[in-house]
């Protein structure tokens, strides 16, 4: 178990020195996030408190996952993904480092996005030590998700496009614009299957306090499943392709 | 001799199409064994599944000892995989890319950074190290490539058409390596549409087509087996366009061939051959500068054995490099 673990990070080291700056790395983990909060406070400044969760939540889904997506892509496309398959590491163990490598990139992307809204624009972290665990967990689950997606196309071009048609739609039913309780019925309903709806209640209860739908400790729980939904479909994924 | 590799009733499928056609096999420890065939003839569908990058269909696979199938983890601790494809990570440096394989491969911590570079000294690409492995030259890539499957020491190495695409000063020195690691003890197993990369080094090849073994011996016993034809290679001073035809009509002729400014027979009574083409030079009035026999080669052999288009197989090799 030790020596998977072990074997996951040297996968996640790896990426971290081959892809935290690539293009689509920078465009749509940084960049992206970057410019919606800039967008937002020339809009509304004060708004921008309001919408700290929600901008926070959409920097670790972007951060995390568009890493992960990105460096499965380029690897399927350079045919190096093979490498980390001929090692002797189970194919739970290749996707844990995968998803390992978007996890610290969405943490420094998240940690960016937190001090731009707490200094630049006056919010407050009502309970930071559930905030962090919040991100952790959140960038976790993003971040398998991401691999997930990635490795569900059948061309590797196709992965961005596919993990950008999940992520845009979801970055407006998740609660990080509006708040979940003031979608129609079925909206609400949709919501309820969407992991960035739970990041969203759950950081707004830890820097704000209160919650938009859902209770924290569900909320928490249906972080935990979805993660685990996702290992189990990336896994699912590679055995596929052995073929 | 203990078997490094046993493989029996080795099948794969993609959907309907039948890739690889119940093989079966065994590798001695320490050989050489070579998989000899054009494109598509299940080569690197069979090491794929050997090496546990791809899923047995049918058929029962034994690697090091292990069980393909249920111990594919132990089976990828002990083999080096070299794909047809120089595919290590482009943005990472030479030095960094196989001190990544040596970390996946579980070589001790303490022992990773010599072991790395030992392989960069002995392949030489040391004052490489720090340059990115996109910008090195295809053969230098190959090299890298080759180091990072014997990182962690193994006892068997599989290696996909290792010389694809390489001039012949590289392919000389992976052949060289080939040999020396040979000596040293390493189970190798080789893909190639080369014939003579398999003639020089293998000791025992299988010929592959269509997803089956059609025959599997030592080069030597191979090139025996083509029905006791020999060569004689003849060239003339002087004769004119009808030079070939009269040859043809040699009582002991098999077939004539142009060959440069000569040309090539074929014969199963060379001694009656050769007298013949006395009398005939005499008899027209023409000269002979060279005159030498030679037994079929691993091509000839190759081709009456399987009734494989040579020029095919030329064809797509051309094409891949």
């Amino acid at each position: 178990m030790l020596d998977e673990l072990e074997k996951a990070w040297y996968i996640a080291l790896k990426d971290m020195k081959a892809y935290y700056f690539k293009p689509p790395t920078i465009s749509w983990g940084i960049l992206f996030p970057l410019a919606f909060a800039f967008a937002f406070s020339l809009r509304n400044p004060q708004g921008l408190r309001e919408l700290a969760p929600g901008l926070l939540a959409m920097s670790v889904l972007f951060g995390t996952s568009s890493m992960s997506v990105g460096s499965i892509m380029f690897e399927r496309r350079s045919q190096s993904f093979e490498q980390a398959l001929q090692a002797p590491i189970s194919l739970l163990g290749v996707v844990l480092g995968k998803a390992l490598g978007g996890l610290l990139f969405g943490m420094l992307v998240c940690a960016a996005m937190a001090l731009t809204v707490v200094v630049f624009f006056g919010a407050s972290i009502l309970r930071p030590a559930l905030a962090a665990l919040v991100l952790i967990l959140s960038s976790f689950l993003f971040s398998a998700f991401g691999v997930f997606l990635a490795l569900s196309v059948g061309r590797e071009f196709d992965a961005m496009i596919l993990a950008n048609s999940v992520r845009l739609p979801m970055l407006f039913l998740s609660g990080v614009f509006i708040p979940v309780s003031r979608f129609p019925a079925y909206l609400r309903v949709v919501a309820c299957f969407l992991p960035l709806t739970y990041t969203v209640d759950l950081l707004r209860h830890s820097l704000v306090g209160g919650y938009d739908l859902i209770p924290p400790l569900l909320s928490l729980l249906a972080i935990l499943a979805m993660t685990a939904a996702s290992l189990w479909g990336a896994v699912r994924m590679l055995e596929r392709k052995l073929g | 001799m203990a078997k490094a590799i046993e493989v029996d009733g080795l099948t794969k499928f993609y959907g309907d199409l039948l890739a690889v056609d119940h093989i079966s096999f065994a590798v001695e420890e320490g050989e050489l064994f070579g998989f000899l065939g054009p494109n598509g003839a299940g080569k690197t569908t069979t090491v794929r599944m050997l090496s546990g990058l791809t899923r047995i269909s049918e058929g029962q696979a034994r690697v090091g000892g292990f069980d393909v199938r249920r111990q594919t983890k132990e089976v990828k601790a002990h083999i080096g995989v070299v794909r047809d494809t120089s595919n290590l990570y482009l943005d990472l440096s030479v030095y960094d890319n196989l001190m990544f394989a040596a970390q996946i491969h579980g070589v001790p911590r303490h022992q990773r950074h010599k072991r790395v570079m030992e392989l960069l000294e002995m392949l030489g690409l040391a004052s490489r190290k720090g340059q990115r492995f996109a910008a090195l030259s295809r053969g230098l890539k190959r090299r890298l490539t080759i180091a990072a499957a014997l990182v962690h020491d193994p006892p068997i190495l599989f290696l996909d058409e290792p010389t694809l695409g390489l001039d012949v000063k590289s392919r000389r020195l992976m052949h060289r390596l080939i040999k020396e690691l040979h000596a040293k003890g390493t189970t190798i197993f080789l893909t190639t549409h080369y014939i003579e990369e398999a003639d020089r080094l293998c000791d025992r090849i299988a010929i592959v087509n269509h997803g089956r073994i059609l025959l599997a011996d030592t080069p030597e016993r191979i090139k025996r087996k083509a029905q006791g034809e020999q060569i004689v290679r003849v060239s003339f001073d002087g004769g004119g366009d009808e030079l070939p035809e009269q040859l043809r009509g040699l009582a002991h002729v098999d077939s004539v061939e142009a060959m440069g400014d000569g040309f090539e027979l074929r014969s199963e009574r060379v001694s009656e051959l050769l007298l013949e083409l006395a009398d005939f030079a005499r008899s027209h009035g023409l000269r002979i500068i060279s005159l030498n026999t030679a037994r079929p080669t691993l091509e000839d052999a190759f081709a009456q054995l399987t009734g494989i288009d040579l020029e095919l197989m030329r064809m797509e090799r051309k094409n891949a490099g």
